[in-house]
């Protein structure tokens, strides 16, 4: 096939890419709206419904396979529209550099259901600089016996950083598992306890 | 479709640009591009998994830009006939667009659709009316006089 070498630059389409993120937003066909941050814990993926903040993914848990995940267990909807990262992306940036202690936005919790919810719901309990056990996070729950549960609860938090799994760390005092891998959680702890409680 | 849409626009968003321009013209393609994605962002959950993306991007791309036009000539002074035809002049175009847009009415869809929207000459034949061979016909004409209007972005050319 003869092919036409007609000139599209990428100005041009970053410029209807915008056009397009806007124009679909008010006519509500923005299911799923995304952006990456970049932060001290490398390019974090940031993802939103209308309900609100639905997705944090680390770069190690892959970007791609996380928005793959989302169109099928959300909807395939889904656009680069930062506009509604906006809030949650700038206190991220305030709480990476110790300006902030704990964050003001809507959650949007589906990817999360049953006993994984409610230690979801129970990890804002735990206050900036401070930590708790899988133990002591079983018992919060009201199941002191389901510890791995708490654990498998903590590592597939849909919104890591934000809702702090991160403090939730062994009863030896070791951070343990992090979905952002032990480095990123043991920074996170460091950044707290440097800023203070 | 359960992939995201994101990956759509970032894979086909230049090739529905070319389709948009080719035939309106650079300064009126980027509100069919815009109608086009917001077009299948609206069908996206429903369409087969099957489904050639591209070529069902392009078919709505046309159709797009085919409106603007109708909306743009029920604004402007009407004219006996369209300016479709206006015989290309002597000195060589450097302008792609142009050079698509002084092509028949017939040939300018043909080299959009197939020649840049990439669609099988008898799917451009079911969009365009006709038999394939006559859509492969246009192309193969439009081609050919593009090839003399606007040598530099045709195959073998020099840039």
């Amino acid at each position: 096939m003869t092919t036409l070498d007609a000139p599209v630059t990428p100005d041009d389409l970053s410029r209807l890419h915008a056009d397009l993120a806007a124009r679909a937003a008010r006519a509500g066909l923005v299911d799923v709206a995304y952006r990456t941050l970049d932060g001290p814990l490398g390019s974090l993926l940031l993802a939103a419904t209308p309900a609100g903040l639905v997705r944090v993914a680390f770069a190690v848990q892959g970007h791609d396979a996380v928005l793959t995940d989302l169109a099928a267990r959300v909807s395939p909807r889904i656009l680069a529209a930062p506009a509604r990262l906006d809030d949650v992306a700038r206190q991220l940036d305030e709480y990476f550099a110790g300006r902030r202690r704990t964050f003001d936005v809507p959650l949007d919790l589906r990817l999360v259901g049953g006993f994984r919810r409610v230690v979801v719901e129970h990890l804002a309990d735990i206050g900036y600089a401070h930590t708790a056990s899988y133990a002591s996070m079983a018992a919060a729950a009201g199941s002191p016996r389901a510890v791995r549960a708490v654990g498998t609860a903590c590592a597939l938090n849909p919104v890591p950083v934000v809702v702090p799994c991160h403090r939730v760390v062994r009863s030896d005092g070791t951070p343990g598992q992090y979905a952002g891998g032990a480095d990123a959680k043991l920074a996170l702890l460091e950044l707290e306890s440097r800023v203070g409680a | 479709m359960d992939e995201p849409f994101e990956r759509v626009v970032q894979q086909h968003g230049a090739t529905v640009l070319r389709v948009c321009r080719a035939v309106l013209g650079p300064a009126d393609a980027d509100d069919a591009w815009s109608e086009t994605f917001l077009s299948a962002l609206r069908a996206w959950p429903g369409l087969d998994r099957g489904a050639n993306v591209q070529a069902w991007l392009v078919t709505i791309a046309h159709r797009k830009a085919i409106d603007v036009l109708r909306a743009a000539q029920r604004r402007a002074v009407p004219v006996a006939e369209l300016p479709d035809a206006v015989a290309a002049p002597a000195v060589r175009d450097l302008d792609l667009w142009s050079a698509l847009a002084r092509l028949p009415h017939k040939q300018r869809h043909a080299v959009a659709l197939h020649h840049l929207g990439g669609l099988p000459y008898d799917e451009v034949a079911s969009v365009l009316g006709g038999t394939p061979a006559a859509a492969r016909r246009a192309g193969a004409d439009g081609v050919a006089t593009l090839r003399r209007t606007y040598p530099a972005t045709i195959d073998g050319g020099d840039r």
